[in-house]
């Protein structure tokens, strides 16, 4: 559920890359007040093991299909929201730039669905607070199962949210909601399955990695839970301003973007009819004495041209012309410097 | 699958590190010539298809000038196409208004932006994968500190592209031998991947101790240096400027529309 460049708006980006980017450096800072160095080889190479968990896939019982380790829960039982968070941030960072999975642009709004909600919400205020109690291999398993169907619910409600915002897609709200949601009702469930399993292991083979941390989160747990809190708001605030600016340019927008397409404000379909069509006709039976039926081929253009009832067909036409050429431009100026850097070598 | 996605890291990793014009331009410039153009793409209506087209100027001019295969990058682009074409699939058939007539055939709005939600999708993409086949990881690493992101996360970006490599190969012995155990559908059940993951997990922490006592011994002391010093010179100067300048009028200027109209009265 990798949101994509494609069906963002730059305001949308950049509101997330906004919101991402203030996350990124909030934990830094608070990890660089109290992390000991020999976190930092252990962030790198669990990061390096979530890509390396996901090439070993299982068969999800009662379906065909294959599930894999998603990752942002498992990184916050073992590291604590603070370091997931950035761990989780540059496992999405490397997927954005070698996968092309996302992209640039969208690698915010992608940290945000996909860090945010696991480390920050789903592991601060379900799982901890079930843990915390007694980690039984049960509380372990009904809490990760917990979290990781909340997290992954927030983060596909926000992909959501930010397509809908971006205007790109004709999806309507409820519809989108209605595919995105239980889909990952079930990829949580899965996941969340998983994540137990790995985590009991861990707990019955190598204890003490787990209590470091859930030993040493209580102090900062209250503060961290307020002061995300009050990020969410913000942004929040700041997405519902992006969203009412785009109310009110939409519209403007939409016609702006007919006009770019056709050279005039208004869609042709308005004036579609016979009317319309046949006055176009007539103004291509006008234009033709000038071109003078001297060769066939060229009446030929004329009598194609002549059947399209576009009231303005010389935009679309140029329009189709101009598109070859520039494509052609395109491919001939890529060809010809990839053959004069081949001449020399 | 995953298999070939991980070759194909690594077939970046050598691209990244040929020698061309565009891969001696410093890190920061690429990067920020990437952003702007992915946000100039984007920033493009709904409706718009021939805005979009001259911008395939600059993977081509990237693609001949950094001697990268343009079948090896499609083919990565493609691969995750999925999401955006799955959500972008839905606009033929809820948006039927009709935009354009061409040859008798009524064009949807739908198809319309479709179809430019897909040239966005290619544009964004391959210029992303575009940078780092130009770009080696490390050398983005190090403009992403200078342009600001904390050191912690660049220092994990660094560890973390470090030792996927290494973990993969990890992975891959434990599902060979899997595999080599194992007919049919056995093996892969959800109880047998939790015993390998969770052994991959093990000696991934073990790995992560033996990683920091070597780093302790050669004197680390939480942060990481580099050898390599990059500078700006007048290659990224003119680069940028290039590219900001065709951005600029791309964006502002119809092209498309002014070659069209020019070479139709040309024709007449």
């Amino acid at each position: 559920m990798h949101m994509a460049d494609a069906l963002l708006s730059p305001a949308v980006g950049a509101t997330f890359w906004a919101g991402s980017l203030g996350a990124v450096t909030c934990c830094a800072r608070k990890l660089k007040e109290s992390m000991d160095e020999s976190m930092i080889p252990l962030m790198g190479v669990l990061g390096a093991f979530i890509f390396a968990s996901q090439m070993i896939n299982f068969t999800i019982p009662g379906t065909g299909s294959s599930g894999h380790l998603g990752g942002g829960m498992i990184l916050a039982i073992i590291l604590g929201p603070y370091a997931a968070f950035i761990v989780m941030a540059s496992v999405l960072t490397v997927q954005a730039f070698f996968f092309a999975d996302g992209g640039l642009l969208a690698l915010g709004c992608n940290i945000w669905n996909l860090g945010i909600y696991p480390c920050f919400i789903a592991y601060s205020l379900m799982y901890r607070p079930i843990v915390r109690q007694g980690n039984s291999p049960m509380r372990i398993t009904a809490a990760s199962v917990i979290s990781a169907v909340i997290g992954l619910q927030l983060g596909a409600f926000s992909v959501v949210v930010q397509t809908l915002l971006s205007g790109r897609s004709e999806l309507p709200f409820g519809a989108f909601l209605l595919m995105m949601q239980p889909v990952h009702l079930v990829i949580g469930l899965v996941e969340g399955f998983a994540t137990a399993g790995v985590i009991n292991f861990v707990r019955a083979a190598r204890p003490e990695i787990l209590e470091n941390v859930l030993s040493a989160q209580p102090l900062s747990s209250g503060v961290s839970t307020r002061k995300v809190a009050v990020g969410l708001l913000v942004v929040a605030a700041i997405t519902g301003g992006a969203l009412s600016w785009f109310a009110s340019a939409n519209p403007d927008g939409l016609e702006w973007s007919v006009e770019k397409v056709f050279g005039r404000p208004e869609l042709p379909a308005q004036e579609q009819g016979i009317a319309p069509a046949l006055k176009s006709l007539q103004e291509k039976t006008a234009v033709l004495p000038d071109y003078g039926f001297k060769e066939p081929d060229k009446a030929d253009k004329n009598s194609v041209g002549s059947s399209w009832p576009a009231p303005d067909p010389e935009a679309s036409v140029s329009g189709i012309v101009g598109s070859a050429m520039v494509l052609a431009a395109v491919l001939l100026i890529g060809l010809a410097i990839r053959l004069l850097r081949r001449k020399p070598s | 699958m995953f298999d070939r996605e991980y070759f194909n890291l690594g077939y970046l990793d050598i691209l990244s590190y040929r020698d061309s014009v565009i891969h001696r331009l410093d890190p920061r410039t690429k990067l920020v010539a990437a952003l702007a153009f992915i946000v100039t793409v984007v920033s493009f209506p709904k409706y718009e298809i021939t805005g979009l087209l001259p911008f395939f100027l600059f993977p081509a001019m990237l693609f001949s000038l950094g001697d990268i295969p343009v079948r090896f990058i499609v083919k990565k682009v493609l691969l995750v196409s999925a999401f955006a074409f799955f959500v972008g699939i839905f606009n033929p058939l809820l948006d039927h208004r009709p935009l354009h007539v061409i040859g008798g055939i009524t064009i949807s709005g739908g198809w319309i932006s479709f179809f430019s939600i897909m040239l966005k999708f290619f544009l964004t993409a391959t210029s992303a994968l575009l940078l780092i086949a130009t770009t080696s990881f490390p050398g983005i690493c190090h403009a992403l500190q200078k342009l600001g992101m904390p050191e912690i996360f660049v220092s994990q970006l660094i560890f973390l592209y470090r030792y996927i490599f290494v973990l993969a190969e990890e992975a891959m012995k434990i599902i060979r031998a899997r595999d080599m155990r194992s007919f049919g559908s056995r093996g892969r059940d959800m109880k047998v991947f939790i015993r390998l993951s969770g052994m991959l997990f093990l000696r991934t922490v073990e790995r992560a101790e033996r990683i920091y006592q070597a780093m302790l011994s050669r004197g680390f002391t939480g942060r990481l240096l580099t050898m390599h010093s990059y500078g700006f010179t007048s290659a990224d100067l003119v680069f940028l400027s290039a590219t900001i300048t065709l951005l600029y009028l791309f964006r502002t200027y119809n092209v498309v529309g002014a070659l069209g109209r020019i070479s139709l009265r040309g024709l007449g």
